[in-house]
């Protein structure tokens, strides 16, 4: 609330209230505006989808997804993920308390299961490679390292971000502004995670059927 | 004595970061000032979309010429489509948004501003990294639809590299769009003054919020398809290669699903604008308001239901075929709704042919003009022999430059004053006007008879003695009459420039909220949110008998967002990670990236706190208008 403060040194009982309102309404909208984001991720999705369910059988005489896929990597990997969306359900209920410090452990936890999360998948994409069953050997490979590696990318993309929004908590502890972040990539974290959801049943489960 | 100490205190404490000149533009995140580059890079697109076009139908003027053949022909209309559609019409009905919306709906600025600047600079990144092709080895040359398997084509010298600018450049530039969706949609949900419900908004309002669900909901598909293309290209995947058990057709469907939405995205704001124009004009209320915002709903619902009608000839099956045609008949219906509630704001009403109104006049019968051909394309059977024609370019010229271009040219002429202080001339407008509209049914209405006499699109001649002569000539002649009207449009502009600020808060006794302030508005729109009061809120208070609108808050200190270089920054590093991409040194595309991702992490790191004009400053800027 520093910021709030300086104003109210500046400007006086009002101006200050009138200030932090127009906050609150801004924060307000970037969640708005972030659902409608996540809308337009999930049409992103369902169009990679589609595309897989399109060329799941295209696989050019080349290997498929019984022969590739490991039921205990894709499993761990599915629980590591799942685990991870529940801590970082323990963060948002921290945050909700005014603990910082167990804010910030439950977001480092997350963190280290989102990391866990892409070593796995990186691994499983290497291997896979080396064995020849590569993007370019099929259609069904091009839509599976698509689908799979667009959603691996989605949660890098969420760590550099929530090591971001720790950097913020750590200096400014828990503001309306940080509040408002640690809610918006929770969400964008349990969306990932419904993803996979879909990822696990559509491409891994029917892919060892 | 107060006034100085808000001075002082207001340099100690809210350090308002104010560039000049280029840096002003750069770090702009006023949607006005967004709403006029956007006009600007759009209008710049345009005339390079022109000049294609105009050596295109050079090139057609007659039979047996060989000035642009082969591939250079391929590449021009290539990129007259694809600028045209992506880089002069999307960012042109983005000038309007920005520079209108708020200010209909009472609002002191979008909800997102950064997010607004972020959008435009990668909507312009995009188009110049499309452009910089034709002096790197040669233009995309794959249609604006780029289809499978023809795009994945790659050319073993490496030295040509077409498609993958038209990949790389619609790529950065649609996530400008979408961002611009999402920002536009947050907007009007949000931001509409004390008042104004969603049945008060009005119409080009609405059209721009039905448009920007579209945007939302369309744009993702095409995000995808272009990732596939990508990957096919650079990466040697197998999407569309159908010797590796791809499927080219999956392009054609993921293209249209965004491609048919896209041209409601288009049109559909040009329908608001016709809405403004035509019943501030007829001095009369919109006829039948309500059921223009239903037939807008019922439009951007159904367009995501039509998109086979470009594929009926792939080989989808009759079932298949049939079922898209219904729907896309059903489309004509919510249409008609619109061209008669047109017709009916019109009729005894106390019209003014300004010039806005003569374009928004033109475009009701030559848009009905291009419905009716849409109608007999959507016959399938019908399709099969049109197909690939020019009867169809005909068809979508009729709609786009007679449907979105002169709605763009009316909405200009209404709201140039509002955006620049300074009225366009009439005379000049009426020349351009009737220059630009005789040119254009002369370049397109002879092409419906020379698709039906089997005149293919896309082929950069014709033999002589078949009778496709006279047609040609006649629309190449056609072609070089909308290029004087735009120079004359040109000149209206430069000598509008030049003469004094003339334009008052109201030159068009209009209807609407941005017509209660001054021309230009001021950096805060709005010194006092007003009230509204019903639809059409400023009429509502004119029958009233007041002057201007009831307040709806005191007179305060107004918060305004800091102007950043992060938009530009990251679309920067978006366009050097481009041509990383497409000259396969991945170093350079990775740089680009880390660019882009850092301006995100600060961005994130430093809050935007603002800074607020206070209100002995907005005393201050009124004393200065008077």
């Amino acid at each position: 609330m520093a910021h709030t403060a300086v104003h109210q040194a500046s400007r006086g009982q009002t101006a200050a209230h009138a200030h932090a309102a127009e906050h609150h309404d801004q924060e307000g909208l970037k969640i708005l505006g972030f659902w409608i984001f996540l809308v337009t991720d999930c049409l992103l999705f369902g169009t990679l989808f589609a595309a897989y369910v399109v060329l799941r059988t295209h696989t050019d005489g080349g290997p498929n997804g019984k022969e590739l896929f490991e039921v205990p990597g894709f499993v761990a990997e599915t629980f590591i993920l799942l685990t991870s969306s529940f801590t970082s359900g323990l963060a948002a209920l921290a945050m909700n308390q005014g603990k910082r410090n167990q804010l910030l452990g439950w977001l480092a936890v997350t963190a280290l299961l989102g990391a866990c999360f892409v070593g796995f998948e990186v691994s499983e994409f290497a291997k896979m490679a080396g064995e020849g069953a590569t993007i370019s050997r099929s259609a069904f490979l091009s839509a599976f390292f698509t689908l799979v590696g667009t959603h691996g990318l989605h949660v890098s993309l969420g760590l550099v971000w929530m090591t971001a929004i720790m950097l913020q908590l750590r200096r400014r502890g828990i503001t309306a502004v940080t509040r408002r972040k640690v809610f918006v990539i929770s969400l964008y974290w349990h969306f990932l995670d419904a993803v996979w959801i879909f990822l696990f049943t559509v491409v891994y489960l029917m892919g060892v059927m | 004595m107060a006034n100085a100490h808000a001075h002082a205190h207001a340099a100690v404490h809210h350090e308002p970061k104010r560039y000049t000149g280029l840096m002003d533009w750069l770090t702009t995140v006023d949607h006005k000032k967004i709403g006029i580059l956007y006009l600007i890079a759009g209008g710049f697109f345009f005339l390079i979309g022109g000049l294609e076009a105009i050596l295109i139908r050079t090139q057609l003027m007659y039979p047996d010429q060989k000035i642009f053949v082969g591939d250079t022909f391929n590449q021009l209309t290539t990129m007259h489509g694809t600028t045209m559609i992506f880089f002069a019409a999307m960012p042109l009905l983005f000038a309007f948004m920005n520079a209108v919306v708020p200010l209909q709906i009472g609002a002191r600025d979008v909800a997102f501003p950064f997010v607004n600047a972020l959008g435009f600079w990668l909507f312009f990144a995009g188009g110049v990294l499309m452009n910089t092709s034709w002096f790197l080895g040669g233009a995309p040359d794959a249609g604006w639809t780029a289809y499978a398997p023809l795009s994945s084509i790659i050319d073993p010298d490496g030295k040509f590299h077409g498609v993958d600018f038209y990949v790389l450049g619609l790529q950065i530039a649609g996530i400008g769009t979408l961002i611009g969706g999402i920002n536009f949609l947050v907007t009007i949900i949000n931001m509409r003054a004390p008042g104004m419900t969603f049945m008060r908004m009005p119409l080009f309002t609405w059209t721009v919020f039905v448009t920007s669900i579209l945007i939302t909901f369309a744009f993702p598909a095409i995000t995808v398809a272009l990732i596939e293309l990508m990957f096919d290209r650079l990466f040697h995947g197998a999407f569309f290669e159908a010797s590796r058990g791809g499927n080219n057709v999956l392009w054609e469907h993921l293209f249209w699903i965004f491609g048919h939405p896209e041209v409601y995205i288009l049109i559909m704001p040009a329908f608001g604008i016709i809405s403004e124009v035509v019943s501030t004009f007829s001095k009369k209320r919109l006829f039948g308001y309500s059921s223009m915002v239903f037939a807008t709903v019922l439009i951007g619902f159904l367009s995501f239901m039509v998109w086979v009608h470009h594929m009926f000839t792939t080989g989808i099956g009759a079932v298949g075929n049939s079922i898209f045609a219904i729907a896309t008949m059903a489309i004509a219906v919510p249409t008609g709704v619109k061209i008669f509630n047109w017709l009916f704001t019109l009729w005894g009403g106390n019209i003014r042919f300004t010039v806005a109104n003569l374009f928004a006049t033109a475009f009701i019968p030559t848009f009905v003009m291009g419905g009716v051909t849409g109608v007999m394309l959507a016959v399938p059977a019908a399709d099969f022999q049109y197909h690939d024609t020019y009867f169809v370019v005909a068809h979508f010229h009729y709609v786009i430059v007679g449907g979105l271009i002169l709605s763009v040219f009316a909405g200009l002429y209404y709201w140039w004053p509002k955006m620049f202080g300074r009225m366009l001339s009439e005379g000049l407008g009426k020349v351009h006007f009737w220059l630009f509209f005789i040119g254009f049914h002369l370049t397109f209405f002879p092409q419906h008879f020379l698709g039906l006499m089997g005149l293919p699109r896309r082929y950069f001649t014709y033999m002589p003695g078949f009778g496709l002569e006279t047609g040609n000539f006649i629309s190449t002649i056609g072609a070089f009459l909308q290029g004087l009207g735009m120079i004359v449009f040109l000149i209206n502009i430069i000598v509008t420039a030049r003469k004094q600020k003339d334009a008052g808060n109201d030159p068009w006794d209009g209807f609407t909220l941005e017509w209660t302030i001054p021309s230009p508005a001021p950096e805060y729109n709005f010194k006092q949110t007003p009230l509204v009061r019903g639809l059409d809120a400023f009429w509502k208070e004119k029958m009233a008998g007041n002057k201007e609108m009831t307040p709806a808050e005191p007179i305060g200190p107004i918060h305004m967002p800091s102007p950043s270089i992060l938009p530009f920054v990251m679309s920067l590093g978006l366009f050097i990670s481009g041509y990383g991409f497409i000259y396969h040194h991945y170093i350079v595309s990775g740089a680009g990236l880390v660019i882009t991702i850092i301006s995100m992490f600060l961005r994130s790191l430093f809050d935007d706190h603002g800074w607020h004009i206070e209100p002995e400053e907005l005393e201050e800027h009124k004393g200065g208008k008077a």
